[in-house]
């Protein structure tokens, strides 16, 4: 659909910008299993979107495919109008080469249920690393950037510790430093709380409400914490087996959901 | 029986084949068996399967077989290059294929969260390797190279094959011409112990002090 390259900068003001994220068509087949079929959906810009709905449904995998961490079996995904790893040329799909995927996979980011720190680094290096060795920033530049990010997340003076020496709601804090350190427009968070104990969530939360306010990344939420998916998206998406079931505005989609499906899925976690 | 004049006699003539040769051989041959297993273990997972395939049956057949074949067959087909070279080559080849073994389970041991959070940052493979799965990978597997490089200082009385004057050698040149092996046996093993020893140790505290 969109092939015409739209400035990729901030376009709100630009007559009809392509959005955000665009799937098209999406397939992704596991061997012979097929995870996703036909999916089309789009994604404002700035937008903060949850993905809801049973383990199986397809919302890692959804994630992963636009971190270009899972291959797309078939379909597209566009990004501000980019083809992500396949562009479609006089009505045929053509891959990518990897230096053009690397180019549009810069402008998103992702925090992981694991964290998956570098346990090798420091807090500093983990974030300073992508800043200087993928935006080529300079070393002072990109530790005087994590500093600030340290401070936005409540870990300035742990900045010379290393991830193992943390608790794993500080250790998924430094990762969404890390992430934000590449400035990206799109956050992927992957049920980026499920492997905190109670007590830390909150923390996390806390950090990924504020910066809901004050930027505009596009966000694409997987979350089991409804009442953070109603403060910072505002649009939830309810999947099952691969498909939109149902979308609407969390108050709408936790107080009145239409599909019955939904309806049995939320009194199960609610 | 056993004559502690010979057994003083014979340490420095030893010592000297242990450092210009024992020694010699494994330090270089160690460096160059870490150097190129790391490489194979690289290219195994990197290079596409047309090549990866090949090199990987050329990496088994060289490490199924025996290494004094090796040292023979090298040192025959190379008349021109000195048999301490030679030796050094071989010996390095041939456990270059167990290290490469060696460092390939350190690299399969790190979490395959590492290299998404790497794809996740834009780093490009060659960063990848570099500052995240290689620091991670080698410290997993330092031990292991440690006992390699003790098990190549064992092997290395193989060089006899291709008449290297190792210590061993100069054990059995020195025990003939006294006519008594005993005393000069003793201090070639006395003096394998006293190296192999300590750099097993030397690895334990390296591993500790690489933990973090
Ligand atoms: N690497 C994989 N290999 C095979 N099947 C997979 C793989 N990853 C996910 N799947 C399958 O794809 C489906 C969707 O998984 P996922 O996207 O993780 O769902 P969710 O995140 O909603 O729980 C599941 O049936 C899962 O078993
Ligand atoms: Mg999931």
């Amino acid at each position: 659909m969109p092939t015409d390259s739209t400035p990729t900068t901030e376009a709100a003001t630009s007559t009809d910008p392509a959005p955000r994220i665009e799937f098209e068509d999406v397939e992704k087949k596991f061997g012979k299993t097929t995870v996703l079929k036909d999916l089309n959906f789009t994604i404002g810009r700035g937008e903060r979107v949850t993905l809801i709905g049973p383990s199986g449904s397809g919302k890692t995998t959804i994630l992963r495919l636009l971190m270009t961490l899972e291959d797309l079996t078939d379909g597209y995904i566009w990004v501000d109008g980019d083809p992500l790893t396949h562009d479609r040329r006089d009505g045929k799909r053509v891959e990518l080469k990897p230096k053009q995927i690397a180019q549009v996979r810069k402008r998103i980011g992702m925090v992981f249920q694991q964290f998956n720190l570098f346990p090798n680094m420091s807090v500093l290096d983990n974030i300073t690393e992508a800043p200087i060795h993928v935006l080529g920033q300079s070393k002072d530049e990109a530790k005087e950037n994590a500093l600030t990010l340290l401070d936005r997340v409540g870990l300035r003076n742990r900045a010379d510790a290393h991830p193992t020496q943390l608790s794993g709601g500080q250790q998924q804090r430094v990762a969404i430093a890390r992430a934000l350190a590449m400035d990206p427009e799109i956050l992927l968070l992957d049920e980026v709380t499920s492997a905190l104990d109670p007590e830390l969530v909150g923390d996390v939360l806390g950090v990924l409400e504020d910066v809901a306010e004050t930027t505009d990344i596009t966000m694409l939420i997987v979350t089991h914490e409804m009442q953070f998916a109603r403060d910072v998206s505002q649009r939830v998406m309810m999947f099952d087996g691969g498909q939109i079931v149902e979308e609407a505005p969390p108050e709408e989609m936790f107080t009145r959901p239409k599909n019955e499906r939904t309806q049995k899925f939320l009194e199960a976690i609610i | 029986m056993f004559d502690s004049e010979l057994f003083l006699e014979a340490l420095p003539v030893l010592l000297k084949a242990f450092v210009e040769v024992t020694l010699v051989v494994t330090v270089l041959g160690s460096l160059l068996a870490a150097v190129l297993g790391l490489v194979w273990a690289i290219a195994l997972r990197e290079l596409p399967a047309a090549i990866g395939r090949p090199l990987r049956w050329v990496l088994d057949f060289i490490r199924m077989t025996p290494l004094p074949v090796h040292l023979l067959v090298v040192y025959y087909a190379f008349t021109q290059i000195s048999p301490k070279t030679v030796g050094i080559l071989v010996i390095g080849i041939h456990y270059s294929t167990y290290m490469a073994e060696s460092y390939r389970s350190g690299i399969d041991s790190i979490r395959s969260g590492q290299w998404e959070a790497a794809t996740a940052l834009s780093l490009p493979r060659s960063r990848t390797w570099r500052a995240v799965i290689l620091p991670q990978a080698i410290r997993n597997t330092l031990p292991s190279l440690g006992n390699w490089a003790i098990a190549m200082f064992k092997d290395t009385p193989f060089l006899i094959f291709i008449s290297v004057p190792e210590m061993v050698t100069a054990a059995r040149v020195f025990g003939g011409r006294n006519f008594s092996y005993i005393e000069a046996m003793t201090v070639a093993g006395l003096l394998f112990l006293l190296a192999s020893y300590p750099t097993a140790v030397l690895m334990q505290k390296l591993e500790k002090k690489l933990a973090y």
